[in-house]
This record gives C-alpha cells, structure tokens and sequence, in this order.
C-alpha cells in the first residue's frame, strides 16, 4: 500500500495508521457511491485493492472532492480530535436523506508512548479485516431499499469542539433519516484507529 | 409544547397576528352585543376590515400546507430531529395597531362568563415556553448522546464547502433493474427449434434447504437424479420415473452437496458434520465416510478416482476414494465457504468460487488427477459470491462463472492465458450455469425479480429464450445424460423439467416418462 510510514518493517505509525483508514474510507465511499446508483456506471473504473476489485470514481471533482476532505480527516485522525465521518445520501429535489453512512472513530492504545504512538498489528491482518468491510458493503444491496431519485452524496465530519474550522470548510447540521433503520458492518482496527461502519437507511412501508 | 422549528417561525408569526387583528390583547375581545351596537356607529370601516379580515383567514388556512406546516408534522414524527436551539431569533411582540378596529365577523361563543380573558391573555402573550421540563431536557440529552455519540453542543460537524458534482438530470438510478424487471423480448433471430415455454413436469420437492451457497443436484450419466431435500437424499430415474429413498442423516445434520462420479453409480454426499459420504447406489449401500472437513462440505467434484470437497472454512480437500488415507491434500485458496467447485472436462483444471468473490483457477499435479497447492489463476472481478461454474464441453480451457446478487455478471474466462474473455450482465443472481453441446447454448439459472432460467447464444451472448414459472428463485440446475432436458430446483420446493434443448434429428428415446406410482416425492402434471 501506498504511502504507509512505517518506523520498521513490522510497525505502524500514527501517520500511517491514519492513512489506512483513509485509504479505506476512499474506496468504501467509492464502492458506496457505485452500488447505490448514484452515479453512471461508465463512470467508474475497477481497481485492485486487498485482494478485491472495486469501483473508483473517474470522475475529477469528485475525486477532489474526497481527496480534500480526507486529507483534512487524516490531519485530524493523527489530532484525535474527530469522532466520526459521515456519508450522507440525499435527494436532490426533496432535500430528503435517504441514507446515510456513518464511520465511527475509536482510539486505540496509548498516545503518550514515548517517540509516537506505534501498532505492531501485522498490515496483512489489518488489510484482511479491511476487505471483509468493503465486502459487507458491496453485498448491502441485497437489503437496502432502491434510491428511486436523483441523489447527491456530502461527507461530513464529526469533531471536538474547539477545533479551528479550516479554510473553505463550513459547519453543517446533522443529517437524520426518516424511519430510520440501522444496520453495524464489520469493523477493523490498526490498534490505533478502530473503525465501525454503520448504513442507517429508509425502512420501506 | 412541542419543540419549535425555525421553520415554524412564519407561521407561528401569522397566528399571533391573526390575534393581533381583533385589536389588542389587554383584554379579550369585547362581547358580541357590545360590538354589534358599535357596529352602526363604524359603518365605514366595515368593509375594508372584512376584507382585510378575509385576506388573513384565508392565508392562513393556507399556511398549514406549505412547509411551515409540514414541520409541525415531521418534528411529532420523528422525534429524534435535533430541537434547534433555543436562541431563537424570532420575535413574537404582536403589533400593537389597529386599536380602533372592531372585528365584524366572529364565531359565536353561547356564554362568555366561563372563559378567564385575563389568564387567556397572559397565557397568549407568553414567549414561547423555553423552559422545558427537566425529563423532557434529559430525554433530549440522551437522544443526542445516542445520535451523535456525545452532546451535541460539545460536536462540531464540518464539511467541505465545495460540494461534488451530482449526476445530470434524468439519470436513472442502475440498480433498478434488481428490484423491477420486465420482460425483455428475446433475440430477434429467428430459431428454428420450439422452445416450450411451461416445464415439461414438475416435481414436488418438499423441505428442500433454501441456501444458495448448497449444491443440492446432480443427474447422473445413467439417467438417474440425485436430489437431497434436507436430511434426506432421493434417487430419481428419469428413464422409469421411480423414486427411491437412498439416506437419512442423522440429528440436525442435512445434505449439502451431491456429486455422482463420471461413469457409474457412486454418489458422493457433503455433510453438514464436515464429512463426505461415498455411496455405491445400485446396491444402496454406503461405501465409507471420509473426514478432514471442519464445517460443512457444500461443494463436490469428481476428478476419475479423484474426488475435491469443498467447505465453509473455505478449503478444499483431495481426497483419493480408492485409498485407505483418502486426503491427498488440503488446500487452503478462500477464506470463506466454497460454493462452487467444478473440475474441467479433461481433468486439466480446477475452478473454485467462494463466498469471498474469489475464483481461484487451480492446474493439476502432472500425470495426476489432483490439484497443485497454489492456484493458477486468482480472479476477483466478481462483486459478490461465485457459486455458478460451468467449463465449456467444446473447449475444455473457457470457463464460464456467475455471480451473486450484488454482481449478476456472468463471466468468460480463458484459463489458459488467465484472461476475461466476456462479461456480460444478466440483472439478477446467477445460482447455476450450464453449456448446451447440441446448441451451443448456455443457460443460467437466477433469483430476484423473475426466478427465471435464460438460455444464451454462446458466444455471441444473445438471449435465445427466457423460461418462467418458478415462484422462488432458482437454486440449482443439472442436465440430462442426453443433454436435452434442463432440471431447475428453486426456494419454492418444485423441480421443474424444461425440455429446452431436444435434438431436431433424432426423437431421444430417453425422453423423461411419468409412472402412476405412488412414491415419496408427489409427481404431478401441469
């Protein structure tokens, strides 16, 4: 994996760790916006990745859209100051969520070690449980309901108070579905970071 | 009280000035006598206060329906929307004018006396109550805790202001061809065969396991089906029409997998216990057990004296039945169950597919007919699980694989340089796939929304026939020996006969045929 600061061969960074779940929320949210149809299926192009093939955007400002987003969540991720992300589905005319995906953040171990925070956690375990999510994810369509309207997707980051609010950032409100109906994923933890992947959708009448 | 929204603010504002028109609120309005003997005195203000009147009664019947209404229905609905903040900015003073209007039209209130204007009054002109009661603060506490994952106030939710891009406009969401199919007209080329569009026979198959990842089927070359309906495996002869009960399990155990050998009368059985049964079935006798599985066995396949298992855990086992010490090997290519485990026509290679997305490609041993430990071939194109494997009889290195729901792909693969050769997508979940030799046809078995079985031109992949009928999805297809007649086991408990594939020149003679006989599985003729 790209990117992965690791101080020896078998441990992960702080730095790294972040860029792990990163990664992760990079090709989740992808995988997300392709099984649910918001987007054209020409426009996404397979890549491979922990041993699977998912679907990535090709689209330009959505790839910056996330990228910019992301970075500032890795920032963050390394602070401890976010608890979580969220990826809100919303329909377009009515303004109505349909569904939203929320990524609860958890930390893990001591962040006072001394020389920074270190996971021996082997990157082939962590990758493992990593696929096992994106599996959860793509398999999700066998119970979520059909998003029968033009939607638009926003991410949206939870963080302490006090945090400065970057340059083109905004705050925003939170964003509730209507007879809401949950389901928990899978999660998977650096020892670090431990992420939890929960799909809160519209429970059809 | 309930909770009030911004939003609400507009209406709320219109029905404090409502009230504000019938003159202020310092003490109710006066008593009808009283107003009608004013009402001679102010003739001319008459007109002009019933129509302003007018105006206002009728916006505000208006009001509800707009959105500042509907709010007032969704916060009763939906309690856990977050109450705004109390800082309200609205103001609620109600403009003290219109001192010397009297209201004309009014509704008639038989007896004052009983009504306290002065409480009234004060009641009315209260701000908005923000003082909730101390359950109702903690209800709403909690609530945010819950939803938030801490106080709200002490969350901050950012966002990126430059938001992407949504789809155009009229862009249809792709993913409704799995909730809603029509039918769709079948390949305008002319066939010269008659397809019968109703199965040729239905079979009753009660209590049959309704788990697509099992493979409950398999027709033998001597014409005979073997078809496990939970604990129980019943042997079927197509060319007699008996029907004969081979095993029980025993306990909670249920059949998970058949697979008769290639020429001959022994049946292998996968247990939920991990174990392989081997039976010789013209004499109805088991031959032995084979162990080595630690869950369930839900794929099989012959290899001449060869016979590969497949399981939950996701390995495989060689198993050598000729042998005393049966395992030849254990091989571990997925990390969840294998579902689909097919070994080619000329023994050369292996597919396994697995609930992980994976089809794994594995070569044989040289001058053997088990597999080698690592596979040639590692696929992952599937988005969902691999259970529908079929290798071409006319060109023993293409193979033919489907996916599960989240996938509907089926996939043509050339083993011998490891490429996807096709891809095409049927809308649906593909449970089984088989070749037609007497056509050169394939035909797939699927689930959601048609249950429907598709026959194919190979390989130009147009759809030749779609047959209907199954009220569940299909789970499993086998073929006759004569390679005319297609079985469909679907989740609605029937065994459905097409006779899909009959050669023009030559009327087969082992043409399915119906004994009156009493027997364990109801035949009945539709």
């Amino acid at each position: 994996m790209a990117g992965v600061a690791q101080q020896s061969k078998s441990t992960i960074t702080l730095k790294g760790s972040a860029e792990i779940v990163c990664d992760y929320l990079n090709f989740g949210i992808n995988s997300i916006l392709f099984q649910r149809g918001l987007y054209p299926p020409e426009n996404f192009q397979t890549t491979e990745n922990y041993g699977l093939t998912i679907l990535m955007s090709t689209d330009n400002k959505i790839k910056e859209f996330l990228s910019t987003s992301l970075n500032q969540l890795k920032e963050w991720l390394i602070q401890r100051s976010v608890n979580k992300v969220a990826l809100i589905i919303t329909n377009v005319k009515s303004l109505e969520v349909m569904e939203r995906w929320d990524f609860h953040i958890e930390y893990e171990g001591n962040p006072d070690q001394p020389g920074g925070q270190v996971s021996d956690k082997p990157l082939k375990v962590i990758k493992n449980e990593i696929r096992d999510v994106l599996k959860q994810i793509a398999s999700s369509v066998a119970y979520l309901p059909l998003l029968d309207c033009l939607c638009s997707f926003d991410i949206q980051i939870y963080t302490k108070n006090g945090i400065e609010l970057p340059a083109e950032w905004s705050e925003a409100q939170a964003a509730h579905v209507k007879n809401a109906q949950s389901v928990k994923m899978r999660s998977f933890s650096t020892n670090i970071h431990k992420m939890e992947t929960v799909v809160t959708y519209k429970n059809e009448d | 009280g309930a909770a009030i929204v911004m939003s609400q603010f507009k209406f709320v504002n219109e029905m404090n000035n409502l009230l504000t028109v019938e003159g202020p609120l310092t003490k109710g309005p006066p008593p009808r006598w009283q107003r009608k003997g004013q009402e001679n005195q102010s003739m001319n203000n008459l007109s002009l206060n019933s129509s302003k009147q007018k105006s206002f009664s009728t916006s505000i019947t208006k009001t509800p329906t707009k959105t500042g209404g509907s709010d007032v229905v969704k916060t009763r609905k939906t309690p856990s929307k977050t109450p705004s903040k109390n800082k309200s900015t609205r103001s609620t003073t109600p403009t003290p004018n219109k001192a010397a209007k009297t209201p004309v039209a009014d509704r008639f209130i038989p007896a004052r006396s009983t009504s306290n204007f002065d409480l009234a009054h004060y009641k009315l002109k209260q701000e908005d109550n923000t003082m909730d009661s101390p359950s109702k603060k903690e209800l709403q506490r909690v609530m945010c805790e819950n939803l938030h994952g801490g106080d709200i106030d002490s969350v901050k939710i950012l966002s990126y202001r430059h938001k992407p891009p949504t789809a155009p406009e009229g862009f249809q969401n792709p993913m409704r061809v799995i909730y809603t199919q029509t039918k769709t007209p079948a390949s305008v080329k002319s066939n010269n065969r008659y397809i019968p569009q109703a199965p040729d026979r239905i079979l009753d198959a009660p209590d049959i396991v309704d788990d697509y990842y099992l493979n409950l089927m398999d027709w033998s070359t001597n014409n005979i089906l073997a078809a496990a309906l939970g604990a129980h495996v019943y042997l079927w002869n197509a060319g007699t029409g008996n029907i004969e009960e081979l095993l029980e399990l025993q306990g909670n155990d249920y059949v998970c997998s058949l697979a008769w050998i290639q020429e001959g009368d022994h049946l292998a059985v996968g247990t939920t216990n991990g174990t392989v049964e081997l039976w010789d079935c013209s004499r109805a006798k088991r031959l032995r057990i084979m162990d080595g599985h630690s869950a369930r066995v839900g794929s099989l396949s012959w290899n001449s004296y060869i016979l590969t298992s497949g399981c939950r855990s996701g390995q495989i086992i060689h198993h050598d039945v000729r042998q005393r010490d049966h395992m030849i090997s254990l091989i571990t290519g997925h990390s969840q169950e294998v579902c689909g485990l097919k070994w080619s026509p000329d023994g050369r290679y292996l597919a396994s597919g697995g609930n992980d997305n994976v089809l794994n490609i594995w070569q044989s041993v040289n001058g053997n007919h088990h597999s080698q430990n690592q596979p040639l071939h590692v696929f992952t194109s599937h988005q969902a699980a691999v259970k529908a494997l079929a290798w071409c009889p006319w060109q023993p290195h293409v193979l033919a694989s489907g996916g599960g729901t989240a996938d509907r792909h089926i996939r043509f693969w050339n083993c011998n340089t490891g490429s996807c050769v096709n891809a095409v997508d049927t809308k649906s979940q593909v449970c089984a796939l088989l070749w037609s030799t007497n056509y050169k046809e394939l035909i797939s078995g699927h689930g959601f929304a048609n249950n429907e079985l598709i026959i194919w031109k190979y390989p130009a992949m147009t759809k030749v026939a779609e047959l209907r009928g199954h009220t569940a999805r299909v789970l499993h297809l086998a073929m006759s020996p004569d390679g005319s007649t297609v079985l469909s086991a679907g989740a609605d408990e029937t065994l459905r006969l097409w006779k899909c594939f009959v050669k023009n020149t030559t009327k087969s003679k082992t043409a399915v045929q119906v004994r009156d006989k009493p027997s364990l599985l109801k035949q009945c003729i539709r």
